[in-house]
Parts: C-alpha cells; sequence; structure tokens
C-alpha cells in the first residue's frame, strides 16, 4: 500500500461512515414519512391499536413510575445538599417540581420506555420478518406498515406523555417524602413552594416532549424489526440498535426541543 | 393462466434468476423443483409481488402483475409458507380466519369463526383446535393449521412453499395426499416448490426443474422419469456426480 492511500485511509473510512450515517437517516426519515402517511389511509386497526396502547402504556407504568420516584427522592437530597452551600435549602421543592417536568420526567421516562418498548418492538417484529409472517400479512392482503407499524407509533406517541406526566407527579412525590421525612420539611410549605413555583408551560413542555419520545421509541422498533436480518443473530443485532437508535435520538430531541422551549 | 417471461432477479452480485420463462395452465398443479438457493422462492413471490423483478414480465390470467390491483390480486391468491408463518399472537381460528376478519372479505365474527372450523375439518385438525395458540402445536398441525388459512377465502391460485419440510415422511404422506384433494376439489391452480420427490409424484400434474437461474426441463409429472435430462435425472435420483455441482 502506498504512503499516499495510507495516509488517505482513515479519511476514507470516515467518508464511508458519514455516508453511511446520511444513508440510514434518510432510510429512518423515508419509513416514518411513510408510516405518517397511513394515518390519512383506511383501513385503521383499532384492535392492535388498543393492544399497542396496553402494551406500551398500561405495562410500562411500573418502570416509569419506580424510576421517577427514586429520581425525585434523590433530586431533593443533591438540592438540599448543593442549596446548602449558598444558604437556598428552600427551593429543594420548586427546583424539584421543575427540574422532574422539565427535563427528567421526560427524558428518564422515555429512556426507561425505550429500553423497555423498542427492544420488544424490534424483537417482534423482528421474528415477525424471519419467520415469514410479514410476508404472510402482505399475502393476506394486509399492509404490514398498516397493521404492525402505524398502531404502535400512535400508541406510543399517546402513551408516553401520559406516563410522564404520572412519572412526573410520582416524582415530585419522591421529592416531597424526602423533603419532609429527611430533610425536616413542612409538609404544607413545600407542597405550596412547588405548586407556587410551576408554571403550565413547565408541564406541557415536558409532554410534548414525551410525545415526541414515545414517536422515537415506537418508529426506531418498528425499523429495525422490519429491516432485521436473518437468525437468531440478526433479530438480536436489530433489537439493540433499536435501543440504541431510540436512546440516542430522544437525548438529541430533548436537547433540540429544549433550545426550541426555553433559549432566550 | 400464470406466465414467467424472461425473469431476472439479483441481489448485488448474485443473480438468482437469469431468465426464467415458464406456463402454468389454469387448474392445474405445478411443482418446481431444484437445489437449495437455486430462486424457487425468489421466483414464486416475484409472483405474489413480494420480491420485485429486476427485468422481465409476469402475467396472471392476461393481466400485468404490475399493473393489476393490488388487493384484488392477492385475494385471488392463498399460500402455505415453509415454516406455517402463523401469527404467533392469534388463536389459531382467527390466523385461519384472518382475512375473512378485514379487509374487502370480511364476514361477521361468528361466521368467520364457523369457516375457520369448518377449514380446520377439512385439514383433518378438530374444532378444539381453533382457541389454541400456534405456539400449543406441532410441526404438522401448524402445516395443516397454514393449509387451512390458505383455502380458507377459496382462492383460485395456491402456492404451497416446501410444504413438507420438517416433518416426519407419514405426516408429509399425509400433507402430500391433503394438498392433492384441497386443489383436486376447488379446482384451483397450484405452484409448488419442494426439493421432496415423494412431494412431486404426490402432488404435480406438471414438473419444472430450475437450475442456475433457469428453466432446465418442464414436462409432465408422468414424463419426468424417462426425461433423459441430465439435471433433471442426477436430481431426482438424488446423485452426488452429474452436471450439478455438489459441494463436499
Amino acid at each position: 500500500m502506498s504512503a499516499l492511500s495510507l495516509l488517505l485511509s482513515p479519511l476514507a473510512r470516515l467518508g464511508a461512515a458519514v455516508l453511511g450515517l446520511c444513508a440510514a437517516t434518510g432510510r429512518i426519515a423515508i419509513f416514518a414519512g411513510q408510516t405518517v402517511s397511513h394515518l390519512a389511509r383506511p383501513p385503521f386497526y383499532t384492535r392492535e391499536f388498543l393492544h399497542a396502547l396496553f402494551q406500551i402504556g398500561w405495562l410500562s407504568l411500573p418502570v416509569v413510575g419506580l424510576t421517577a420516584l427514586f429520581t425525585g427522592g434523590a433530586l431533593a437530597l443533591q438540592i438540599y445538599a448543593g442549596g446548602a452551600r449558598f444558604n437556598a435549602e428552600a427551593v429543594v421543592p420548586s427546583i424539584v417540581a421543575i427540574g422532574m417536568v422539565r427535563e427528567l420526567g421526560p427524558v428518564l421516562g422515555g429512556l426507561m420506555v425505550a429500553a423497555r418498548v423498542a427492544s420488544s418492538i424490534a424483537a417482534e417484529i423482528g421474528t415477525m420478518k424471519v419467520t415469514e409472517q410479514i410476508d404472510a400479512l402482505t399475502t393476506l392482503s394486509t399492509h404490514p406498515m398498516k397493521y404492525l407499524t402505524l398502531p404502535r407509533v400512535l400508541a406510543a406517541t399517546l402513551a408516553v406523555p401520559v406516563l410522564v406526566a404520572v412519572g412526573d407527579a410520582i416524582g415530585i412525590m419522591g421529592g416531597y417524602l424526602v423533603g419532609i421525612a429527611r430533610l425536616d420539611f413542612n409538609s404544607a410549605a413545600y407542597l405550596r413552594n412547588t405548586v407556587d413555583f410551576l408554571e403550565p408551560w413547565d408541564v406541557t413542555s415536558g409532554l410534548i416532549k414525551g410525545a415526541a419520545f414515545g414517536f422515537i421509541i415506537a418508529l426506531m422498533g418498528c425499523y429495525y424489526g422490519m429491516n432485521s436480518a436473518r437468525g437468531a443473530q440478526g433479530v438480536g443485532r436489530a433489537t439493540k440498535a433499536a435501543v440504541v437508535a431510540a436512546s440516542v435520538m430522544i437525548l438529541a430531541a430533548n436537547y433540540l426541543l429544549t433550545e426550541v422551549f426555553f433559549s432566550a | 393462466m400464470i406466465e414467467l417471461h424472461d425473469v431476472h432477479k439479483a441481489f448485488g452480485a448474485n443473480r438468482v434468476l437469469r431468465g426464467v420463462n415458464l406456463t402454468i395452465p389454469k387448474g392445474e398443479s405445478m411443482v418446481i423443483i431444484g437445489g437449495s438457493g437455486t430462486g424457487k422462492s425468489i421466483a414464486l413471490k416475484s409472483i405474489l409481488g413480494l420480491v420485485k423483478p429486476d427485468q422481465g414480465q409476469i402475467i396472471v390470467d392476461g393481466q400485468d402483475v404490475d399493473k393489476a390491483d393490488r388487493d384484488a390480486f392477492l385475494a385471488r391468491f392463498g399460500m402455505l409458507f415453509q415454516g406455517g408463518a402463523l401469527f404467533d399472537s392469534l388463536p389459531v381460528w382467527q390466523n385461519v380466519a384472518f382475512r375473512l376478519t378485514r379487509g374487502t372479505l370480511k364476514r361477521p365474527k361468528s361466521e368467520a369463526r364457523e369457516i375457520a372450523i369448518e377449514k380446520l375439518r377439512r385439514v383433518g385438525l378438530k374444532p378444539d383446535v381453533a382457541d389454541r395458540f400456534p405456539a400449543e402445536l406441532s410441526g404438522g398441525m401448524q402445516k395443516r393449521v397454514g393449509l387451512a388459512r390458505a383455502i380458507a377465502a377459496e382462492p383460485e391460485i395456491i402456492f404451497f412453499d416446501e410444504p413438507t419440510t420438517g416433518l416426519d415422511p407419514i405426516m408429509s404422506g399425509v400433507i402430500n395426499d391433503l394438498i392433492r384433494e384441497i386443489v383436486v376439489e376447488m379446482g384451483a391452480t397450484a405452484m409448488t416448490i419442494t426439493h421432496d420427490m415423494s412431494s412431486v409424484r404426490a402432488i404435480a400434474d406438471r414438473v419444472a426443474m430450475l437450475h442456475d437461474g433457469v428453466i432446465k426441463w418442464t414436462g409432465p409429472v408422468a414424463e419426468m422419469d424417462a426425461s433423459g435430462d441430465p439435471y433433471l435425472d442426477q436430481f431426482i435420483h438424488g446423485r452426488a456426480t452429474g452436471p450439478i455441482e455438489a459441494v463436499r
């Protein structure tokens, strides 16, 4: 190998990686567009949608609730310890509430749902692909995107904001429990501080983030499932890729939405 | 009648179909044989539109499949997949009646269930199987359920992809006989792909041998043994030596 090609080889690899990333982004964008376009075209599979709503929404409630409870408690301890450095311990209730509803509720809730739901959707659809169930759907005059993708994406887009709202409330409650049990806050004062400093937009922005994260989670699960390679290894890779992609996209989307909602 | 004219399909550098020409007359049972990886499944999936050929034309009853209304076109077909391809999340009767519970062929639920049970009975399964899930059934029972699903909407054309793969010889014989009976009874056009010679003799009116992406020989099943075609002879007698290269 010549010196020049040795010198250029890392650049070529970098270029190939960038091109690969652009191509994957394009494919995901087309997949998302096709999914949304099916919303306007009948038939709509209500039973599949309700089933997905139950699987994604109801069954994710324990994991989201527990995550929020412990996060709220830890947040109260951290803010109290940090606030004590400049005699600002009293801000604990308001910072816990704002931190939960604006950031930690949607992001941690989204990441927990991504781990639980994106993996399960990718594994289920990936297995359907390798066992020819998706081909079978087509031969039975049923569009796989209408039957599998749209109900899941719609259900996740609607269910995750509700999970975020429940998670917000439980997280604030976690902070409250730690506040009165460990940090000697007065119960009524803690609650008053929480409510007084919380604005409607704090809550609404978190719910909008939740809807965006729900869309991303189900879309990644469906995309990687539908494009799963053959065999157990192929399904395993699709599952892993779905969780990684959904998690990274949630964090990136969170930054972008925070810029849009709160930049001065 | 199904006609394939000069159908080509490649996956990257792998040219699977290299100009397939084949005619399946209406009401006949055509069996396509050939080694693993010779493109039998791709040919079948090309007809259904599950795979888009790179070149060539596929015509079903005088109509180019590319120009046909997709739903109406697929409503004429039934297909038995190699592994059954039953939907794990649905009970057996809903698998069988899948087409009858949604879309243009939708029937009331009770009627769809009745038809499903009747079709299950036709393939030798008792009505109590209807409420079980596919994972609770043996391989042979899953094939029968797949067969019941393929015939549930009384299709004009039925495809069978490796119908006896993974079954013991006795169950293979049962499935072969069922396929033959059902195809004759319904007067359907059938296309089967297999490398099981007992299936070929039980199911076929005509046989086509696919090798290297082209049809090497086609003719009535009765003429298969005396064809004189070296590819067909090697295949049906299972010889390791001959024009078909066997990797050892």
